[in-house]
């Protein structure tokens, strides 16, 4: 548009605001000039007001002692631990309930989309109305839910609930065996990786036999029985040397075996619903994108129908259902921080909480949060790229 | 020639293809399998309904006006009786609701002049609801003009707080979101890379050290003797975090456009703005509503984490009511009440959104 040279003569230059290259300068540069005042107008200030209230910038104060107590540590850790400890620690536990919930929501979720799809209206119908009830309720209405109208009713230690004599619920927490492993346990998980490797070269080898010579073998349940019933061979061949850790009541509250938090039930259970519901639709969307024709052509080759859903569906609809399924993954990740809303140990409760308070370094802690997140989904979405272009249709 | 001019009359379908029996073979007790999860749903269905609604409407209390009056094993429904005028307006004075009930009032009236498809005037409905309507509702609510009391933002609470923290939000996100995605679609660089960045922040963290950001770090960006409202610092991270997200969104959009309409506007002669505006954004805009009601929905549903800052939008007054000791007792009933509004609303919108989106596929989907 720019070049009109039937009007301007041979030579003539437009004025350097018709020129969109420079124009296109002109505006970047502003920009950045803009950018940069506004980053220098705050870190100005942030200085005055750091220095008027005695606040000494830096990240030394990790190495201080924190001097409080946390309600579930992975790894060891006392009120003497240091600040840099607490925020280990809050990783941890973040990372404890999303994997969990990760697990737990892909679980329900995936059951719940392929029930939605149920021939059986009253399944379908069922799934429906799970999917549309807890999908528009609040997260953290849900929460507060399960922690305070469920899990704080529950009876006192004395008045447990008790799940034959092994498990105990009450208001303090879930109570579960601890398995105790003796001598020569070690030789069961060992049992486990080689089975794992020998399915993993069983499915090689049947692959390999099946192109050359068009003949297969069950591989899925030969290798699970491999998987599961090798370590437990060798399970019982050595005697199985693992004795278990009742919970016992002494006094007004539980000793011995594992003890989870009710915390730490109110969150995984509200978040693993939640992103369940969101799961499912992906599910259920993802299934309902692979056209009929798909379907009928592979029937039409005559596969059988299990061999249709492996071959044919599934792997066209996993391309559809894993970007937005890696997504509700980082949302739920994301949302674990609410934790901090019923007080659960996570990242942001202990580190953004507790540390913030007690130390007023509110730049460098929320920094190093918001930083663990960022990365967590820099992480994640790195993935997707690759996923998605090995995925990728490819289009002529 | 053999002519038949009578219609054969119409047969009946087969036995055993219509009527209800037919259709409980069709589609409950087809093969074993189904009957028998047929039966489990029924069994599920029955412990799930039957002590819910013994519980919330058989056994419920619903009037009195204390906790003595809650005397049978049902919901306390009387709680929320009691606390509803706090439910919807928070610590509002009661003398002044009137003014907030002007504002729900043009609220829904506008929504409904919005979604109802045959009234008129939309684009200056939407104008209004944009421009002017923030205007009065600020006016009627905090007051200080014309002779209205004014009241203070920490006295705003309950549904009303909900919904103002929603609509600011979204409204502040639409421009800003508009020109996040225009600018990740430009061809400058620098523009590109600061879009991506800034959108890629807000979206990789969670709101809530985004809340905390805005009530811990915002005091401290700002020159000392500026104190900003923290109705106000909750409202500039929700509309930043939310403008990222719709920025994604209106990104979608415009990429679902074919390139074809862009160039041939410029074959034409129009500028950048006249291009987006005339050509690009009306077709984008049709298929991005489904998206933005979506992501307005997560930023209703979001709203509730203001509480963990100290504001008293709805969950948090319910939250506050179930702590008064002459109510204890009653979280379920406070929690199933807050939970039905939320719900109400988020469903009504995810249904408005597919309705939508039924009627604005117009086929230029591939």
């Amino acid at each position: 548009m720019s070049v009109r040279p039937n009007i301007r003569p041979a030579g003539h230059k437009p004025p350097f605001w018709r020129d969109r290259a420079k124009r296109a300068l002109i505006f970047q540069i502003i920009l950045v000039a803009v950018v940069a005042a506004f980053l220098i107008y705050i870190i100005g200030n942030t200085q005055a007001n750091l220095n008027a209230r005695g606040i000494t910038t830096g990240f030394s104060f990790l190495g201080n002692t924190a001097g409080f107590g946390i309600g579930q540590t992975l790894i060891e850790y006392s009120s003497q631990s240091t600040y840099g400890r607490t925020f280990v620690i809050g990783l941890l536990n973040t990372l404890l309930v999303g994997g969990l919930g990760v697990i737990a929501a892909s679980i329900i979720g995936f059951i719940v989309g392929i029930a939605r799809l149920s021939p059986n209206w009253l399944i379908a119908k069922l799934a429906n109305a799970y999917i549309e009830t807890f999908r528009n309720i609040p997260l953290l209405l849900q929460i507060f839910f399960w922690y305070f109208a469920v899990l704080r009713t529950l009876p006192s230690a004395r008045e447990s609930m008790a799940f034959g004599e092994a498990i105990f619920l009450n208001v303090r927490g879930l109570y579960l065996p601890q398995p105790l492993f003796e001598s020569g346990f070690g030789l069961i998980p060992a049992t486990f990786v080689v089975a794992i490797i020998a399915s993993i070269a069983l499915v090689i080898w049947n692959k390999r036999r099946h192109e050359a010579t068009g003949k297969r073998i069950p591989v899925f349940w030969i290798s699970l029985v491999i998987i599961f019933g090798l370590p437990l061979l060798v399970l019982v061949a050595t005697g199985v040397p693992v004795t278990w850790e009742m919970p016992v009541l002494r006094g007004f509250n539980f000793g011995g075996g594992i003890t989870i938090i009710p915390e730490f039930l109110a969150l995984w259970l509200a978040l693993s619903i939640y992103t369940a519901s969101f799961i499912a639709e992906i599910v259920r969307s993802g299934i309902q994108a692979i056209p009929h024709g798909q379907t009928e052509a592979a029937q039409a080759l005559s596969l059988p129908r299990k061999l249709v859903l492996r071959l044919v569906v599934i792997p066209q609809a996993l391309r559809v259902i894993i970007p937005p399924l890696t997504s509700q993954y980082l949302n739920l990740i994301k949302n674990s921080s609410l934790a901090t809303a019923i007080g659960y140990p996570d990242l942001v409760s202990v580190f953004a909480g507790t540390t913030l308070n007690q130390t007023g370094q509110a730049i460098e802690v929320i920094a190093m949060t918001m930083a663990v997140y960022l990365i967590i989904s820099l992480l994640v979405s790195m993935f997707m790229n690759w996923f998605n272009a090995r995925v990728a249709l490819v289009e002529r | 020639m053999i002519h038949n001019k009578e219609t054969i009359p119409q047969r009946p379908a087969p036995k055993g293809t219509i009527g209800p029996v037919a259709w409980l073979r069709g589609n409950l007790f087809n093969g074993p399998i189904n009957s028998v999860f047929t039966l489990l749903g029924l069994y599920v269905l029955y412990l799930l309904v039957v002590p819910t609604v013994q519980w919330a409407f058989i056994d419920a209390n619903w009037v009195g006006d204390s906790r003595e009056d809650c005397t049978r094993a049902g919901a306390c429904w009387v709680f929320v009786n009691a606390r509803f005028s706090q439910f919807m307006y928070g610590l509002y004075p009661s003398e002044e609701y009137w003014r907030a009930n002007i504002v729900f009032a043009m609220f829904a009236a506008i929504i409904a002049w919005m979604v109802i498809p045959r009234l008129p005037f939309k684009r200056w409905m939407a104008l209004f609801a944009l421009l002017i309507f923030p205007v009065i509702a600020y006016v009627l609510l905090h007051g200080g003009y014309f002779d209205l009391p004014r009241v203070s933002t920490h006295r705003w609470g309950g549904l009303m707080l909900t919904l103002l923290l929603a609509s600011v939000g979204m409204i502040g996100a639409l421009p800003i979101g508009i020109v996040l995605a225009l600018g990740r679609r430009s061809n400058m660089p620098i523009v590109k890379t600061f879009c991506v960045i800034f959108i890629e922040f807000w979206r990789g963290v969670p709101l809530i050290t985004i809340l905390f950001m805005a009530s811990v770090m915002l005091p401290l960006f700002l020159p000392s003797e500026i104190s900003v409202d923290r109705l106000v610092r909750a409202l500039i991270g929700l509309t930043l975090f939310q403008s990222a997200y719709m920025a994604e969104v209106i990104r979608g959009g415009l990429q679902a456009i074919p390139k074809g309409q862009d160039e041939a506007a410029a074959a034409l002669g129009m500028t950048y703005w006249k291009r987006m505006g005339l050509i690009v954004m009306p077709q984008a805009l049709k298929m991005m509503i489904p998206g933005i009601v979506n992501t307005f929905i997560s930023l209703f549903k979001d709203t509730t984490l203001v509480m963990i800052i100290g504001l008293f939008d709805l969950l948090g007054i319910v939250q506050a009511a179930l702590s008064d000791s002459r109510w204890l007792g009653f979280s379920i009933e406070g929690y199933v009440f807050a939970a039905f509004v939320f719900w109400i609303f988020c469903f009504s919108m995810s249904r408005y959104s597919q309705y939508l989106e039924r009627k604005l596929n117009t086929g230029h989907k591939h």
